[in-house]
């Protein structure tokens, strides 16, 4: 015969850790609290507090005498920036790069992120993951750097070239169009993969029973299930191009957005402070589309 | 799904194209490293360790190093701490505000770099507080904040939350059950996240250059070299071990995670 232990287990004693933790969970609200304080003064104080202090910076001017900052109220910064024909240039021209960039990441990106997702075996898959990623942050000043020895005059390019009669295009656009969508590249890959790997194999199963073939399949169910990943990568292939500059620094001598901000900080802060509110809100109006193309959930 | 032959095919040279394109450049820095003429120009002149030799003796360069290694570190534990924070209250409560903060976050790291340096220094500036070793910790810490969070809430998320309950059901206090069911269901999703967030912040230069105020960490002294005609064969070597150390802890995190971007749990 079984006997079968029915003495109760010790109570507890109600030592203050117990009691504080009796208490916490009656009191759901003072839980979140403690949990959410610090990240959330965090976030809210040192970031967006921040961003609101660039925000007032850009209503001030620079005394063009003493360089010092008036805190006055005005509208002259984004009347400068609104009716120079070069700043405007300059804005087009970066938008118009980071677009391309963009458009170039994904037509790199997707062939490979397929490849890995619906055609390559488990273990190439693994191995092609981790070739993809393990260069993301490998260094961003190095990979640039890396343009610099490929496209600088006797540099491989030209070696490369050479037999055909050809050279490279040198330091210039190209150049840095070249760089970027290099440096960024990963960024594009790695979304899509995951977001094709999301999608389930019945659904495909599904589109071939309905008589789908693979073309069609393809851009039928696979293509707009992925968009959101796309949203995803473009997010920094576009945002990282907007306000980079480094790489315009060291593969050209084009100016783009960054560029200007970087050469007004010390000179005129509140102009620099104007420019920047540009590509913040570029990027707040991405981020807005994104967010409703289901992007947010595909990082 | 059945994609044609020749689909296949030219999927597997795109990647392999792919491939190239992004391992070729940085195959370059790490033979240009060994070149002996010190020189852009290609095809190498021959082998040398003299770069190498002088990299290591180089006492700006062993500083730069050492001082990017700190920061990162210290980047690293703040963003930790912040980040499994905001992923435990947004991944296990729901509130008013809570999609603000996942964008908050994501609004870190999207917005460009030049943006979040200037309004960061800005601040730091009004506020009398000094630019260097403690204004550039703040500053990764920030950006990185993401990298955890994006790993730990997708943990949170594929996690189910009975388990929670069952652990509180068995008489465990709040405490007991972070401690034996939360915590440890999150301990490699932050790992994962942390070591992206220190290759991340060992890597970044130009939120630091804002808030550098004289201090070099490796990126600035790398930028800086570009300059100094003597120093360029020297990027080449750091460049080497500035790879190598911002691959290794995302070689890892990988292992940790299978983590996209420190996602997926």
């Amino acid at each position: 015969m079984t006997t079968i232990s029915t003495t109760p287990a010790p109570a507890p004693t109600p030592s203050i850790r117990r009691r504080v933790a009796a208490w916490l969970h009656g009191h759901r609200h003072v839980r979140l609290g403690l949990i959410l304080a610090l990240p959330l003064t965090w976030l809210v104080v040192v970031y967006l507090g921040s961003l609101f202090v660039l925000f007032l910076n850009a209503f001030w001017t620079t005394d063009p005498f003493t360089s010092l900052v008036v805190r006055e109220f005005t509208l002259d910064n984004f009347v400068d920036l609104f009716t120079t024909e070069v700043y405007r240039a300059v804005t087009f021209r970066t938008v118009g790069m980071a677009a391309l960039v963009t458009a170039t990441c994904f037509v790199f990106a997707y062939p490979i992120a397929f490849y890995m997702a619906k055609v390559a075996s488990p273990r190439t898959r693994g191995i092609l993951a981790v070739a993809v990623l393990m260069p993301l942050w490998a260094s961003y000043l190095i990979k640039a750097y890396a343009w610099r020895l490929i496209l600088s005059d006797n540099g491989v390019l030209d070696w490369a070239l050479a037999p055909f009669g050809l050279s490279g295009p040198g330091f210039g656009e190209v150049a840095v169009w070249l760089t970027f969508t290099y440096l960024w590249l990963p960024f594009m890959i790695l979304p899509i993969y995951a977001g094709l790997e999301r999608i389930p194999a019945s659904l495909l199963e599904a589109s071939a029973d309905l008589g789908g073939r693979g073309w069609m399949t393809f851009r039928r169910v696979i293509l707009p299930m992925s968009i959101p990943a796309v949203v995803a990568g473009s997010i920094f292939t576009f945002s990282l191009t907007l306000g980079d500059y480094i790489v315009p620094g060291l593969l050209s001598t084009t100016q783009f957005i960054g560029n200007v901000i970087v050469i007004n900080v010390a000179q005129d802060l509140p102009f620099a402070a104007a420019f920047s509110l540009v590509p913040l809100a570029i990027i707040l109006v991405y981020l807005f589309f994104a967010r409703r193309l289901g992007a947010f959930e595909s990082f | 799904m059945q994609a044609g032959r020749l689909g296949r095919i030219a999927l597997r040279v795109a990647t392999g194209l792919v491939l190239a394109f992004i391992y070729i450049p940085l195959s370059l820095v790490i033979i240009y490293a060994f070149n002996e003429s010190g020189t852009s120009a290609w095809p190498p002149s021959g082998f040398t360790m003299r770069w190498v030799g002088e990299a290591l003796g180089n006492s700006g360069l062993q500083q730069a190093f050492l001082t990017s290694v700190v920061i990162a570190l210290g980047a690293t534990v703040v963003a930790m701490f912040l980040g499994a924070l905001a992923s435990l209250a947004v991944g296990r409560y729901s509130f008013f505000g809570r999609e603000s903060i996942s964008f908050v976050i994501i609004l870190a790291i999207a917005l460009p770099g030049v943006v979040t340096g200037m309004a960061l220094s800005t601040t730091f500036a009004s506020l009398g507080l000094p630019l260097g070793f403690f204004a550039i910790v703040v500053a990764h810490a920030t950006f990185c904040i993401v990298l955890v969070y994006n790993n730990a809430i997708a943990r949170l998320r594929r996690v189910s939350r009975s388990y929670e309950e069952a652990s509180a059901d068995l008489g465990a206090d709040a405490f007991q059950t972070f401690r034996h069911v939360t915590f440890p269901t999150l301990r490699s999703a932050l790992i994962a996240g942390g070591l992206l967030a220190f290759a991340l912040s060992f890597d970044e230069v130009i939120v630091t250059i804002f808030m550098a105020g004289g201090v070099k960490t490796l990126p600035i002294w790398i930028f800086q070299s570009f300059r100094l005609a003597n120093q360029v064969p020297l990027v080449n070597v750091a460049g080497l071990a500035a790879i190598l150390l911002s691959v290794i802890p995302v070689y890892l995190a990988t292992r940790l995670s299978g983590g996209v971007i420190g996602s997926r749990g």
